[in-house]
């Protein structure tokens, strides 16, 4: 009768669920895009040094890693307790590297060859002759460009 | 007549959605890597010409030892001390005749200025440690990241990185990087 009468009956209606699978698609897409999958899996230790002047690796796909630090605790019966090196998943000798870097170049496209960096990711308490010995190959082999891997060191 | 198709169930789609989801939120690394670019001297020619000997005003040897020391032109100094040390060799604001020469060089925004004939040395021992060499490392380009720094914001009245390309390469010609690594000692043993 009146115009003001409460509406009982009359419930909220319930949130459509419609779009819910494409929200979380949406989501999905973006963690699809911005993944990089581990393609290595690390069989020394690794804890890199810290640094204040760093500058990003630019492109992902240009970049060639090699790993030093000391081999993990399962590793150390067969390889000891020195730091080594890891090139892709198995553990290699100084001399390896050379054929390591042509083998990075031929996979990638010749025009990007001069693009490319080496990234050193080395452990902090390795002694500087393995370091040494690594540079000296790379400069053999003409891969001038590297990278010392660090982290940003927090400010005090 | 044909029979209707009934219609597949989209309820669950979601569900899917969400376990794919987990599966690259679980995988994610986002982490960008980052560190020191450096670059490598090119491998000398096989018939070794003699380099033209440098003053030694305008040489600024650091070395290393196996333990970690560091020895800055005959001192022995923390690290924390040579970036300063190193500025001031750079720099050289003073014309102090113990500090690298100067010459005249005419480069663009700037017209003729003095730039430094200064080289920085680092030379390590076999067993230094690598976080040391990389700490050695970073003072040493911080050194002349911060000298740039300076110009850039005295004379563009910006920092160095949001310096245009042409106006970096004119601060760049004035502070070179001019860092020389020599071959490592081998003197501490292990």
């Amino acid at each position: 009768m009146s115009k003001f009468r409460k509406d009982d009956k009359k419930e909220l209606p319930p949130i459509s669920t419609a779009s819910l699978p494409d929200i979380v698609f949406m989501l999905l897409f973006f963690f699809m895009v911005s993944t990089t999958m581990r393609e290595v899996t690390l069989k020394v230790k690794i804890h890199t040094p810290e640094a204040t002047e760093l500058s990003k690796l630019e492109k992902k796909s240009l970049v060639s890693y090699i790993y030093v630090g000391t081999p993990l605790p399962a590793y150390q019966r067969v390889f000891g307790s020195e730091p080594r090196i890891q090139l892709n998943d198995q553990f290699a000798k100084v001399s390896d590297i050379p054929d390591f870097i042509t083998a990075e170049r031929e996979a990638r496209d010749e025009a990007e060859v001069p693009f490319m960096v080496t990234s050193l990711k080395v452990d902090q308490y390795t002694k500087m002759g393995i370091v040494s010995d690594i540079k000296q190959e790379l400069r053999k082999i003409s891969a001038l460009h590297i990278n010392y891997s660090a982290r940003q060191k927090t400010k005090r | 007549m044909a029979r209707k198709i009934p219609e597949i169930p989209s309820a669950s789609l979601a569900d899917i959605a969400f376990m794919l989801l987990i599966f690259f939120l679980v995988t994610t690394t986002m982490d960008v890597d980052s560190g020191l670019e450096r670059k490598l001297p090119p491998m000398p020619p096989e018939e070794q010409q003699d380099t033209p000997p440098i003053k030694e005003r305008n040489v600024f040897i650091v070395l290393v030892n196996a333990r970690n020391q560091l020895l800055v032109e005959g001192e022995l100094t923390n690290v924390d001390d040579l970036r300063e040390k190193a500025k001031e060799f750079m720099a050289n604001p003073n014309d102090d005749p113990k500090l690298p020469e100067k010459t005249m060089k005419n480069v663009d925004f700037f017209g003729n200025v003095e730039v430094t004939k200064g080289v920085i040395s680092l030379q390590n021992d076999v067993g230094t440690q690598y976080g040391t060499y990389i700490a050695v490392q970073n003072e040493l380009v911080g050194a002349i990241n911060d000298l740039r720094n300076e110009l850039a914001k005295s004379k563009f009245g910006k920092p160095f990185e949001s310096l245009d390309k042409d106006q970096q390469d004119a601060i760049k010609e004035i502070y070179p990087s001019r860092i020389s690594e020599a071959e490592p000692k081998k003197v501490g043993g292990k």
